[in-house]
């Protein structure tokens, strides 16, 4: 290994500068393919107080499973309407919000599908680095053989499944610490 | 198929610990439980990329600003994204924040007594060039005050923030300017374990970026992850 990486750093609390305007948390163009859907829920600290300053990512793969990205040479098609990526900083309620299309399945290791999902980066003030994540769809029938899911306990998937609140919402909090705390991954 | 392979493990101590005593605010935001270590899939490997029309198409000026100019020190910050192997990361987006001379950032979050600055904004974006070369022109920020302990001041520092190819590529971070005496005192620095990795954060000085009767040059390269050795079939 020739060059040593560089660390992470805190994002701190002012990085909501950088968004303005703020128009990256709707990921749907005109005559986008597929659902569209609100995912929407709030980032709550080990206190269980609303975290108001994070700034949280989301990166998924179209309604037909692919990822517009040169390396997925999947047989599936892009969507000119849809690049799948968002960010949406938390309002006063610690709530984010992004207005997208459900994605559908990508493939996984050794010709295993992989269900429906968004994966997640959470930025804060507090946070020395990112945390990762990733959103599932409550229901879903890929869900029982996603090897992800499946290799959590009951209480563990439950913090990854976003559940339908009527209306095309969907909605999962995401709880940094403590009772309830989201599952995070390291990638 | 078969799909270029993940990104190399990082190992441990690569980053800050997410709970660290120094930085108050980890107390009650780190995640007590060890994350779960994910093999790379698609979702991993591929990632966003930003239209180039996020940038200004000029390069990225933050010293001129609502129809004036931004009070300061001017400097240039240039440098190179590469990942482990030495290899350029060309075309992607560096994101860029600071406070501005006086050490207070243009945010309503940001209240405490000095200046703002009507003409810094103090953030923006650039791409990296096909060597994976960076570079832009702001002002240098000052120290900024904070409550993390008393008389607490961050050290001057640029946040920076990089995607890179793929979504495990993404890296925010902070650079430090060398010399400057409050760095051996910050939590945030001191949060990285290895010493020698603190000092990867520090921008030299460059008498040669810097251009006469003008600014002052400070280089500074970032090196996101490498790729892992063995393609994947999935």
């Amino acid at each position: 290994m020739a060059f040593a990486l560089t660390q992470s750093q805190t994002i701190g609390p002012f990085f909501n500068a950088v968004l303005r305007p703020d128009a990256w948390s709707d990921l749907v163009g005109p005559g986008a393919q597929g659902t569209v859907i609100q995912l929407e829920g709030r980032v709550i600290d080990g206190q269980g107080a609303p975290v108001t300053d994070a700034t949280v990512e989301i990166w998924q793969a179209n309604a037909a499973g692919r990822y517009d990205h040169p390396e997925d040479t999947q047989d599936k098609p892009l969507d000119p309407a849809f690049h799948g990526f968002g960010r949406a900083p938390t309002d006063p309620e610690g709530r984010f919000r992004f207005r997208t299309v459900l994605p559908g399945p990508v493939p996984g290791l050794g010709n295993v599908l992989q269900a429906p999902h968004v994966n997640v980066s959470v930025f804060a003030r507090g946070l020395l680095n990112r945390v990762v994540t990733r959103i599932y769809f409550a229901g879903n029938a890929l869900n029982d053989t996603d090897p992800v899911l499946s290799a959590l306990s009951e209480a563990e998937r439950t913090t990854l499944l976003a559940n339908p609140a009527g209306g095309g919402v969907w909605q999962l909090d995401i709880i940094l610490q403590g009772e309830g705390e989201t599952v995070f991954f390291e990638v | 198929m078969t799909i270029l392979p993940g990104y190399r493990p990082q190992a441990p101590g690569t980053h800050p610990p997410l709970d660290f005593p120094g930085y108050a605010s980890t107390a009650a935001r780190a995640p007590r439980r060890k994350p779960i270590q994910l093999d790379h899939t698609l979702s991993e490997i591929t990632g966003p990329r930003l239209p180039n029309a996020v940038a200004a198409a000029d390069g990225l000026d933050l010293t001129h600003h609502a129809g004036g100019e931004a009070v300061g020190q001017r400097i240039i910050v240039a440098g190179r994204v590469l990942d482990e192997d030495g290899r350029p990361v060309p075309n992607t987006v560096v994101e860029v924040w600071q406070a501005n001379a006086a050490g207070r950032y243009t945010h309503a979050g940001d209240q405490h007594d000095a200046p703002l600055d009507p003409y810094f904004d103090g953030a923006g974006r650039v791409f990296t060039d096909a060597d994976g070369a960076y570079r832009f022109l702001t002002i240098k920020p000052g120290a900024y005050c904070w409550r993390n302990h008393p008389n607490a001041w961050r050290p001057q520092h640029i946040h920076f923030s990089l995607f890179g190819p793929g979504f495990a590529t993404r890296l925010i971070t902070q650079m430090y300017f060398a010399g400057d005496p409050l760095i051996p005192l910050d939590p945030m620095v001191a949060s990285i374990p290895d010493p020698a990795a603190r000092g990867r954060l520090i921008a030299e000085f460059d008498l040669g970026l810097t251009e006469p009767e003008f600014a002052l040059g400070y280089r500074w390269d970032i090196v996101l992850r490498g790729r892992a050795q063995t393609p994947m079939e999935i």
